[in-house]
């Protein structure tokens, strides 16, 4: 199926209005919105219906944008049966970043809903095992945040090093 | 290093730490096991050891800058890392890529594909216990190292790919180099067949032994090789093609009950391990056809020196030595990425293993672990 009946397809299967997107100069991939209430349910929907069997979730990343003060979490699925693919989105409030989990659906999110948590400090309400993955239990703040700092020292160690005698910088 | 936990029962759980360090993890990854006696009640990995933040860096780079660093993904799939990341900024700027450099990017892979599977079957055997195709395997990888070597000038992280082409052109006498090689390690294949595939020992350590179904596979997202073997017949180069792929012939091989052994079932270790040694066959037959065919041109499409891709986001994905590698990137228009994430098989098959890993024997999950394929730099970005 081509991006526009995915579309059309989840706006039947949801029975709301869904919105498309593609950047600015029609290049690269386009997304389908889902607002935040129904990111689970479209998720399901989205790997059981006959016509669109997304089984296959390929990735599950998360995007900071503190303009628009919001966090971003892009699934990009993928269909075995169909060959076809769609990026859905859904935004969460940077304040309080809360979403439901779809480890439920496909059981490969939990690790990237642990990513998630780990990098952008996002909440999955139903996960199973949520915690740090990748950075130490105690490390302070989420670096993938725009405006995360790093902090100087880790446990004594500082985490920058004065640059070798001779060399450039 | 251990302790007991809790006694359920009359039966004790006892935890064991296997790793960070530990010979058969190859780079620092560490399993807490739940044993019961010989028996794995549960092994739930703990990763990170190795996280070095390649997506937080990208957002300091610019968008060629960004090349070098993608090699780190991943230390035995430089070109495919590169491949993705070129592939996903091209999508954005939408650049035309030279046929010349097209094949080049095949024949970089494909020799890439073929050295990463060298360590993956050596270590496969050695972690098993048979030391020797190690070192005949590692021996052939060294003459494709110094096969990109000349390609490029570097032997690990190649940086060997451009956005819009690749970094440098080949001559006649690095075809003939590369033609030579096939000739002499086709042989070497059916040489690794008879010493070890067929070997009843590791046959058994392997076959029927941490059996995934088809549909755990795909809904824990694994990939390339471990899909394959577990019965998807699905491979990017054929079923979505890229760079040159789209006319080259080869076949995709697919697990089967009772392939080799009559014991081994798809899905199973030992699958995993067949399908690795046809696909390096099914590489050589790609380079030979590359050989024929490499048309004459430019190796680079016309691109600017300073970069700003349009607002957007793309996602591009190639089918490494490990399965499909994927790169989302998003830009604001800007001279630096707004935001690089990297799709990584280890990082899906690392997360099976918890699942798969009940009722086995502890020995069973070091063939898990080597079959799987994880590589803990990937799974840790």
């Amino acid at each position: 199926m081509e991006a526009s009946e995915i579309k059309k397809r989840l706006e039947e299967l949801l029975s709301s209005e869904l919105v498309w997107k593609i950047g600015e100069k029609q290049t690269g991939d386009g997304w389908v919105e889902i607002p935040l209430e129904k990111w689970t349910e479209a998720c399901r929907l989205a790997r059981d219906d006959e016509k669109l069997l997304f089984e296959f979730l390929r990735a599950l990343s998360g995007v900071d944008r503190p303009g628009e003060n919001n966090i971003e979490l892009v699934a990009h699925l993928f269909s075995y049966r169909h060959r076809h693919a769609v990026v859905l989105k859904t935004k969460v409030s940077r304040e309080n970043p809360v979403a439901a989990s779809v480890c439920s659906v496909w059981p490969a999110a939990e690790w990237y809903e642990r990513e998630i948590f780990d990098l952008l400090g996002v909440n999955f309400r139903e996960h199973p095992d949520l915690r740090r993955i990748l950075l130490p239990e105690d490390w302070p703040g989420h670096p993938l945040r725009k405006d995360y700092q790093q902090p100087a020292s880790y446990r004594g160690i500082p985490t920058s090093r004065p640059a070798p005698e001779g060399s450039a910088s | 290093m251990s302790e007991i936990l809790q006694s359920s029962g009359e039966r004790q759980e006892l935890v064991l730490n296997m790793g960070p360090h530990h010979p058969s993890t190859h780079g620092v990854l560490r399993f807490v096991v739940h044993t019961d006696g010989e028996i794995m009640r549960r092994a739930v990995p703990d990763i990170g050891y190795l996280h070095r933040g390649l997506e937080k860096l990208a957002e300091g780079c610019s968008w060629a800058g960004y090349m070098p660093f993608t090699d780190r993904v991943n230390y035995l799939e430089a070109m495919f890392t590169n491949l993705a990341y070129a592939r996903a900024v091209e999508k954005l700027l939408a650049l035309e890529i030279p046929p010349r450099a097209q094949y080049l990017r095949v024949m970089a892979c494909e020799l890439n594909r073929i050295a990463s599977h060298c360590i993956t079957l050596g270590c496969i055997a050695m972690d098993l216990g048979a030391f020797t195709p190690f070192v005949y395997l590692l021996r052939e990888r060294e003459t494709i190292n110094d096969l990109i070597e000349e390609l490029c000038g570097n032997r690990i992280t190649h940086n060997y790919m451009r956005i819009g082409g690749v970094a440098f052109d080949v001559d006649e006498s690095w075809l003939k180099k590369v033609s030579a090689f096939l000739y002499h390690f086709e042989p070497v294949i059916a040489e690794f067949e008879s010493l070890i595939v067929a070997n009843e020992i590791l046959a058994k350590r392997m076959a029927g032994v941490g059996v995934i179904c088809a549909a755990d596979a795909v809904a824990w997202g694994l990939v390339g090789p471990n899909l394959r073997a577990s019965g998807v017949d699905f491979d990017l180069r054929r079923d979505q093609p890229y760079a040159a792929y789209d006319g080259l012939q080869f076949s995709v091989p697919v697990g089967r009950d009772g392939w080799v052994h009559p014991d081994s079932v798809v899905g199973d270790c030992y699958q995993r391990f067949l399908v690795r040694v046809e696909e390096m066959r099914q590489a050589c037959k790609i380079l030979r056809q590359c050989i024929a065919a490499l048309p004459s041109g430019e190796i680079m499409a016309k691109v600017p020196k300073a970069l700003r891709p349009p607002r957007g986001e793309a996602y591009a994905a190639v089918e490494g030595a490990r399965g499909e590698i994927g790169c989302y990137v998003v830009s604001d228009g800007g001279p630096q990425p707004y935001r690089v994430k990297w799709r990584s098989s280890s990082f899906s098959s690392m997360s099976i293993i918890e699942h798969i890993s009940r009722g086995l024997m502890i020995a069973d999950l070091v063939a898990v672990i080597a079959t799987l394929d994880v590589i803990a730099p990937e799974t840790d970005r």
